[in-house]
């Protein structure tokens, strides 16, 4: 115990002795990719304790609007569409709107300040959070693309190009659920927001475009889980064209750098404040 | 053990969000921490002693003052302090989902320990903290204090020579305060760790920290060694009176009492110069008003006795567990 006498040094009493020069040794700082490999590892292990959010709510609205949209749509171009945008509709559901409540509650909470006293780059946090919630997609997607194929008698011989669009389509939607997160004021505009995305998705998604007036095929032309869409619906003819399949998995994949970049910058920024 | 190592110089207020007033949490705090002490921040809520911690780990940019944790300039290099300190904040919203040891594991990871030395730290830490048996659990599916433990176990992963904790044993038992108390120790008398805490619970308070930090309205109003502190009120003694039904007021002794008494229900407080004390205690225990007494207590002053007689704006004093 050291006991020592009294240092009240009142108001802004500029006579401080100065600190001994040896400063102290600094700890390593946590590299990109295993800090990135650490946060995606426990926000993957998150399933485990919120199984229902995470992974069944998505897949029982989808399997549900596919069911549905039977009842409208015949086989055809139109069902190719139906089951296209709502599998990915699962992507929008997890990686825009969870993801936005995730990151807003956890803004909201002081969360974040556990990562922000870590020396943990912020691209590691963000990218980790997205990754994991992109893989919390891939049942969900998988299981409405096969009953989807099945309730429509469409072919399941493609299904390989969701490995493309799942991460793809993931990581824009993800990108911009964690922008939407770090970036509102408030938890409950965070919920807005990524709810609206989602709601933006089923609608402009899942409906067939050709129906639409020229002011929402806009609008649909705008959301990037549109060609993640297109891209897995062009999959079912007999000859797809794959230029035009890459060139749409080319925009998402554009939209997740851009938005998985302001996402981290949305981060720094909410971490210190 | 060498002095000053650390020195926190004038710490300004920061202003307050606009549409509120403005709030100066922090008023041009000055504290000198030395190396290797458990230096206690004590206050009343929103004293400001969770916005100076937020300024002192780098969350928060202070307006004006610098803050110099072991020769690192913090304002200038916010991004130093998580790689000199581990804080304890008092949200555990980011672990919340984990098991006890994934969320120790993760951390370590997070402050840079490749995995081998991650998991072993994580294995040394939980051991030591007794969590062992709950360590497969969440986080969340635990009591308040277990998960408070859990975090602390986190904020251990990883060594470094500054802890700061806010509120580290809320909710704990005793087994798991004694804990937590143990492992600071440990790593004090190992490693020389320093660590700052910030605490409302007045016992804690005068047992394990070296010296402490009375906080109030964003001042330090006084900085001391626990004892240090108690001997600036020690010409008073605390009586508590606390009467059966009501007080005997038409004793007269008791209806003069009565002006100096802080009344709260049937309990009385009084701080009395001590040849006061003794007549009071000897006109309740005596006569007419023994027999609406109930029961008294005489007691040396307690840091919280200080906190009011340094006249802290919280009158009704700081929460006492």
């Amino acid at each position: 115990m050291s006991v020592v006498s009294a240092q009240v040094l009142p108001g802004d009493a500029p006579a401080m002795p100065q600190a001994a020069r040896g400063a102290a040794e600094l700890g390593p700082r946590a590299r990109l990719w295993p800090s990135l490999a650490a946060v995606y590892r426990a926000q993957l292990s998150r399933a485990r304790v919120a199984r229902i959010p995470l992974l069944f709510v998505a897949t029982f609205q989808s399997v549900g609007i596919t069911v549905m949209m039977r009842g409208v749509v015949d086989s055809g171009g139109e069902a190719q569409s139906v089951v296209a945008g709502s599998s990915v509709l699962v992507v929008a559901y997890v990686a825009l709107n969870l993801l936005s409540q995730y990151f807003g509650q956890l803004r909201a909470s002081g969360g974040l300040d556990h990562y922000a006293t870590l020396p943990v780059p912020p691209a590691a946090v963000v990218l980790g959070a997205a990754g994991a919630y992109a893989s919390f997609t891939v049942p969900g997607t998988l299981v409405t693309a096969v009953f989807g194929c099945v309730l429509f008698g469409l072919p399941l011989s493609n299904l390989w190009i969701l490995m493309a669009v799942i991460p793809l389509a993931g990581a824009a939607l993800s990108g911009l659920g964690a922008a939407c997160g770090l970036l509102a004021p408030r938890p409950e505009l965070a919920t807005l927001l990524g709810q609206l995305g989602m709601s933006a998705a089923l609608l402009l998604g899942v409906l067939p475009a050709d129906r639409m007036p020229q002011i929402v095929r806009l609008a649909r032309d705008l959301l990037p889980s549109t060609y993640g869409v297109e891209a897995y619906a062009r999959t079912f003819g007999a000859h797809p064209d794959w230029a035009v399949v890459l060139a749409d998995l080319g925009v998402c994949a554009g939209v997740g750098v851009v938005s998985l970049a302001v996402a981290t910058w949305a981060y720094r920024r909410a971490a210190v404040r | 053990m060498r002095g000053l190592s650390k020195t926190y110089p004038p710490v300004k207020g920061r202003r307050g969000t606009p549409g509120t007033p403005e709030v100066r949490a922090t008023d041009g705090v000055t504290l000198d921490v030395r190396r290797g002490e458990i230096f206690g921040l004590l206050g009343p809520n929103g004293a400001g002693k969770s916005t100076l911690v937020r300024q002192l780990t780098g969350l928060l940019r202070p307006d004006g003052g610098s803050v110099e944790i072991l020769g690192h300039d913090i304002v200038r290099h916010p991004e130093r302090a998580a790689r000199i300190l581990a804080y304890l904040g008092q949200e555990s919203s980011a672990l919340d989902e984990l098991t006890v040891s994934l969320a120790a594991e993760t951390t370590g990871r997070l402050r840079g320990l490749d995995v081998r030395r991650a998991r072993a730290e994580r294995d040394a830490v939980i051991e030591e903290l007794g969590l062992t048996p709950i360590a497969g659990r969440a986080l969340k599916k635990l009591s308040g204090g277990q998960r408070r433990l859990a975090c602390f176990a986190a904020a251990l992963v990883g060594e470094r020579p500054l802890l700061v904790l806010d509120e580290p044993t809320t909710g704990m038992d005793p087994v798991a305060r004694r804990a937590v108390w143990a492992a600071v120790d440990r790593r004090r008398a190992e490693h020389g760790t320093t660590v700052l805490l910030v605490t409302h619970n007045v016992i804690e308070a005068e047992t394990v920290l070296d010296r402490v930090a009375v906080l109030d309205q964003g001042r330090v109003i006084a900085c001391d060694t626990p004892a240090g502190l108690k001997e600036q009120v020690s010409g008073e003694v605390r009586v508590e009176l606390v009467w059966r039904e009501r007080a005997p007021l038409d004793v007269p002794e008791v209806a003069v009492l009565r002006e100096r008494a802080v009344e709260s229900g049937r309990r009385w407080t009084l701080r009395l110069a001590p040849e006061e004390a003794r007549a009071a205690v000897a006109t309740v225990t005596g006569g007419a008003a023994f027999a609406a007494l109930d029961d008294f207590t005489l007691a040396t002053p307690s840091l919280e006795d200080v906190y009011l007689a340094l006249g802290g704006a919280a009158r009704q004093g700081l929460v006492k567990v």
